[in-house]
């Protein structure tokens, strides 16, 4: 029930706004950057969504936008914050990038996707695939070229249509994990766990029915069977809206009609306890007012037949750090004082390798006053290993039955990479865990 | 027809294109005109302009002058009947997407005159072969109940929507679910009665449709038809079991907000499920869905926060083992940290306390002052919270305050005298250390906390009269807070040595009474000076009574309102752990009525409004308050909730763990009845003036740092009411 959609910029100033309930005037829009302020000025956080005056104001961020909703009922607050988040991986998709640029280029297409994607507040149809059918850039004649509703914006199956073809039937699957680790001071794993996604990108022809079988503990368990192997236990799985939910609840069976190209199937959470695929160490050495220095230790824990490629160890440094000094036997390192930080980067790691790097910095003489808590933040990796799986997953088939008949070949790809957040913190100051060996 | 303006500038120029004999032209002025309505031009005098472009067969720009019509036709009613005839004749299109569009707009142009041409259409549409018009249509009628109620009545259209349910595409009947959800709303917040048609009432049958619907419709017709489910009254155990079951597969749903609404519908219809083992079974999974939610963008990872921290307010045990994924990421933005924080200390337990301090402390050392306080305070509440672990919790503040950061320091004083109310006499040999920061401390709530420590250990501090002195010399410089604390805590110190104290006691109670210009100080130390002059023994009494133990609330708010949120698990109510009417204006104020009220007047409605707004917040408060707690019993439920938000450790935990203004404020009105029934209940007058000295010696944290004021409409008025009581008590 959003009685009103507006993206606005930096400061607040409304770009393109969408009035669906006229119980909100659309001058509240101009309200909501100085009561931004104010709660700043009072020292609070400010949350994705506040109330004034009896209007709630429910808003996220994307780039230098701010996306906004208004009500003045209990609304589903959960359901338009979602909303929001969709709207602007639409307008991305439109797009490519969302910015006051392409707003301004595009309002016509931006209405029209409103209109489309809420009405009255009530969310419709976000799939972008779908929208793209009937709301285009081109412009339409009637008599020439009938623009209809895809039958599949209201169809049971509202995210496929009907009567694709393809020469070739193909079915790819990228199994996709990512680690999220964080590891404390003193070389203890905090936490961890594994997002795992299976994506897909199907060029099947008709309405194909498949269905994905995995090594999955829960399903052998319950059909009585063992595995062959390794099976895993999935924490939580989420599946995308084709895939029919009840009979996953029943038997552990997935199956579905995919939508068309490129898509997220599944994802799926494990949380436990992962190795640190990749290991970093550092010592560091500060002598205040003069330099400081770093000894960077990197340690590949899985096997030797896997190896770990684009590897970028970000290491902080001092906002204030100068003249910056590297010495490694591998990789690259560049400072970047963007991110106050440098950047140790291998091309290929290999399994059970180690190395190790140095970096001096130097720093300023003179320091501000009372900053004693300096700006810690963790060393963060990124890297990718291929061909490898943290959880052992296995796509043990996938089944594709179309009425037509036709042969489809399924390919399966796995890979591994960093969480959003692998970061591993840092020990305060010299003395910690030094490592001392010789380059 | 309309006022032109001049001949020459931008509206002058694309009135001549929009007029032009060429389409392409027409259709590009057209694109222009909507550019400047964007960006905010007044273009409304073109509307006969755009009007003739109406009628065209070019789909986009059908939609481009409906979209204008859209803006401006509540400008200029009159005109908007020309554009009925097309309206009527696009519902009648062989193209559903125009007819759909015709309707679409129809219902949201809003002009009285254009309605009464609009329920032969609608009519139609509902029954319209092509389900993507009939959805639409679903919603027009919503639309139309919202402007004129009657029209939808006198239609029959409710009965064909009521009909509609049973439609064979999800989508129509998720729709329709939405339609009549929505008129339900409005029509139970205007009028009272039940017998009202407009009541949406769900029936056994309905319900059976909806469960089929569930699982083909889109995600977010699932959101509707699970809103709707969460309103179904089960007729018995049976049936909320079936509901259950049948809702469950719902947590693997990709989108968060259908994950939120099945638990929505699964904790409202568990409390009919009598099969205990069911019970544990819908709670072990709930947890996972719920922490995947973590991995969502930070907003959603918000409200799913806010959301968790009621759940387990309500069910303890749901994420027992989960505490690690709660654990802070460092670039989590602030308002992500503080909800994650709370939730952690409420799942601490023994067996994790260990790493929870770890990762506090690891906290305490990060650059954001707010978040380092933050962290500082949920070391205090472990600390309450656990007896085993209080121990390391103290040295784990120990070594913060050794880092002798000030604003570090500050904080772990106050928390530190939390921790002495918890375990008074416990860890007296660290009150050295606190003292040794002394000359550190510059915020009053530290500083009071100082001294309320000295002056409840004064007997075993060599040096307390020192000490105080320090304070006393410089009373009239500090802030009120501090000036009570300061005041009773050399009373104390006089009550427990009172050879050695006499100057310092005489000198305080001196300039509090005459050089003070805060009543509540002179007042509190005529009371202090009199009791002391009368009758030592009762200042004794009176002063040195030992306090109630504090610990920290399992719940942060009542336990009928915590139901009523948890039946409304995903809404703004249990976002904000407020009930609806608090921030629901109520009635409608109409867009015009809202542009002529002035500005002056605007503030005073809404000052009004905070007013209603606390009122309503204490009722329903009070009122859930005695369902649970008669107050017959010997400690009324109102003193019961005095002494918790009263006395500073609560009142510092309480504005820790809850973001919600209205908690204190309400438990101050809570301090009213307090005087009032003490004395039936107690007897002598002591209890009476010991309530009046738990009530006064904190500095009003509760109040005066809300945490997160979500509801600052109420703060500035919370700040009054708290003004207003603390001079009530001063009274007595």
């Amino acid at each position: 029930m959003t009685s009103l959609i507006a993206i606005l910029d930096l400061k607040g100033k409304p770009l393109i706004q969408r009035t669906y309930r006229d119980d909100v005037a659309p001058s509240y829009v101009e309200k909501f950057m100085p009561y931004i302020l104010d709660i700043e000025e009072e020292g609070q956080q400010v949350t994705p969504c506040f109330s004034r005056d009896g209007i709630n104001y429910v808003h996220i961020r994307h780039s230098n936008l701010y996306l906004l909703a208004l009500s003045k009922r209990n609304i589903n607050v959960a359901e338009t914050v979602i909303f929001l988040h969709r709207f602007v991986s639409v307008l991305v998709e439109y797009f490519k990038e969302l910015e006051e640029e392409s707003i301004r280029d595009n309002f016509v297409i931006i209405y029209e996707l409103m209109d489309e994607m809420m009405d009255f507040g009530y969310p419709q149809t976000t799939e972008s695939k779908i929208l793209q059918e009937y709301i285009t850039q081109e412009s339409h004649k009637l008599e020439t070229m009938q623009v209809r509703v895809p039958q599949s914006v209201t169809n049971a199956v509202s995210w496929r249509t009907e009567g694709i073809r393809y020469r070739k039937n193909e079915v790819f699957l990228d199994v996709i994990e990512s680690v999220n680790l964080l590891v404390n001071s003193n070389g203890n794993v905090v936490r961890s766990e594994i997002l795992g996604a299976v994506k897909m990108k199907c060029y099947l022809s008709g309405m194909p029915e498949l269905r994905l079988g995995l090594n999955d503990k829960v399903m052998f368990e319950s059909t009585g069977r063992t595995a062959r192997g390794k099976a895993i236990e999935m924490e939580d799985v989420k599946f995308h809206q084709c895939v029919r939910l009840s009979r996953f609840e029943n038997d552990r069976t997935i199956s579905f009609i995919p939508p068309d190209g490129e898509f997220e199937l599944m994802s799926y959470r494990l949380s436990t306890p992962v190795k640190p695929l990749i290991w970093v160490e550092a010592a560091i050495e500060s002598h205040k007012g003069s330099r400081i220095e770093y000894i960077v230790k990197v340690i590949a824990q899985f096997k030797r037949r896997s190896t770990a490629s684009n590897v970028e160890i970000y290491v902080p440094v001092p906002d204030d750090a100068d003249s910056p000094k590297f010495k490694t036997s591998t990789g690259g390192v560049q400072y970047a004082p963007d991110k106050s930080a440098f950047v140790w980067k291998i091309k290929s790691l290999a399994g059970g390798k180690e190395f190790l790097m140095r970096a001096a910095f130097g720093l300023p003489s003179v320091r501000g006053e009372g900053d004693s808590m300096e700006r810690r933040p963790p060393i963060t990796v990124k890297y990718e290993i291929p061909y490898f799986t943290v959880s052992g997953i296995q796509v043990r088939y996938l089944k594709i039955v179309e009425k037509s008949g036709y042969q489809a070949l399924p390919w399966v790809r796995y890979i591994t990479q960093n969480g959003d957040d692998y970061s591993l913190r840092t020990a305060l100051e010299k003395g910690s865990a030094p490592i001392r060996q010789s380059m | 027809m309309s006022v032109r303006g001049p001949r020459k500038g931008e509206n002058y120029e694309l009135s001549v294109d929009l007029n032009s004999e060429y389409r392409d032209k027409r259709k590009d002025a057209i694109k222009r005109t909507i550019a400047s309505m964007t960006v905010g031009k007044d273009v409304s005098g073109l509307f006969p302009d755009v009007l003739k472009n109406m009628q065209t067969d070019d789909l986009e720009q059908k939609k481009l002058v409906y979209l204008y019509l859209m803006n401006y036709a509540k400008t200029q009613p009159e005109l908007v009947i020309l554009a009925v005839n097309t309206f009527v004749k696009d519902t009648d299109d062989p193209n559903p997407l125009v007819r759909a569009l015709a309707i679409r707009t129809m219902g949201i142009l809003r002009a009285e005159k254009i309605i009464d041409y609009l329920c032969d259409p609608l009519q139609k549409c509902l029954r319209d072969e092509n389900p993507y018009v009939r959805k639409t249509a679903a919603l027009c009628v919503a639309k139309l109940y919202d402007l004129k109620p009657e029209l939808v009545i006198e239609n029959g259209f409710l009965e064909q929507l009521h009909e509609m349910i049973g439609d064979s595409n999800p989508m129509v009947v998720a729709n329709t679910v939405a339609a009549l959800s929505d008129i339900h709303a409005s029509a139970t917040t205007a009028s009272t009665s039940d017998q009202d048609p407009a009541v949406f009432v769900i029936s056994a049958g309905t319900l059976s449709k909806l469960l089929v619907a569930l699982n083909e419709c889109s995600e977010w017709g699932r959101v509707a038809i699970l809103s709707a489910l969460a309103r179904y009254e089960a007729q018995d155990d049976k049936e909320s079991e079936h509901i259950c079951e049948r809702v469950v597969p719902q947590f693997q749903h990709a989108n968060g907000s259908v994950v939120l609404a099945a638990v929505k519908v699964i904790m409202i219809h568990m409390r009919g499920v009598r099969r205990e083992e069911l019970v544990k079974q819908l709670v072990r999974k709930m947890a996972p869905p719920l922490v995947t939610l973590l991995s969502s963008p930070p907003e959603v990872q918000w409200v799913a926060l806010r959301n968790v921290n009621l759940l387990l307010q309500k069910r303890p045990d749901i994420l027992q083992n989960e505490m690690r994924v709660f654990f802070c990421k460092y670039n989590d933005p602030l308002y992500v940290k503080v909800e994650k924080l709370d939730i952690m200390v409420r799942l601490a337990g023994e067996n994790n306390v260990d790493a929870l301090l770890s990762e506090l402390k690891e906290y305490a050392s990060e650059v954001d002052v707010d978040f380092v306080r933050k962290s500082i305070k949920a070391i205090g509440q472990t600390a309450v919270k656990i007896d085993g672990a209080a121990e390391r919790c103290v040295n784990v503040l120990l070594d913060l305050i050794a880092t002798r950061v000030s604003y570090v320091v500050q904080e772990a004083v106050v928390v530190m005298k939390d921790i002495f109310r918890k375990y008074p006499s416990t860890y007296e040999g660290i009150i050295p250390t606190l003292c040794s920061n002394l000359d550190e401390l510059d915020e009053p709530e530290a500083k009071a906390s100082l001294i309320w420590i000295i002056g409840e250990y004064a007997s075993k501090i060599d040096n307390a009269d020192e000490l105080l002195g320090i304070f006393v010399d410089t009373f009239t410089e500090e802030s009120y807070p501090v000036q009570l604390q300061t005041l009773t805590a050399v009373v104390k110190l006089f009550l427990k040595k009172p050879d050695s104290s006499q100057g310092i006691v005489q000198k305080v109670l001196n300039t509090a009474t005459k050089e003070c210009d805060s009543p509540d100080v002179r007042d509190r130390a005529y009371i202090y000076w009199r009791l002391l002059s009368t009758d030592p023994g009762a200042a004794k009494s009176v002063i040195l009574t030992p306090r109630p133990l504090i610990s920290v609330p399992r719940t942060t708010v009542s336990a009928g309102l915590l139901e009523q949120l948890l039946g409304e698990i995903g809404s703004l109510a249990s976002a904000y752990h407020k009930p609806s009417e608090t921030f629901v204006g109520r009635g409608r104020v109409g867009v015009d009525k809202v542009k002529s009220v002035g500005a002056e007047a605007d503030e005073r409605s809404s000052a009004q409004k905070a007013l209603q707004t606390v009122a309503a917040g204490q009722q329903s408060e009070n009122l859930l308050d005695f369902d649970d707690a008669p107050a017959t019993d010997g400690q009324p439920s109102g003193l019961a909730a005095t002494q918790f938000s009263q006395t500073p450790a609560a009142a510092s935990i309480l504005s820790g763990t809850s973001s919600n203004p209205l908690d204190d404020l309400v438990s101050i009105f809570g301090a009213q009845s307090t005087p009032q029934q003490a004395p039936s209940a107690a007897g002598p007058a002591f209890g009476n003036l010991g309530g009046l000295d738990f009530g006064m010696s904190p500095s009003p944290a509760g109040v005066t740092s809300p945490s997160v004021g979500v509801m600052s409409p109420a703060a500035p008025q919370a700040q009054n009411q708290q003004n207003q009581q603390d001079d009530l008590l001063g009274l007595f």
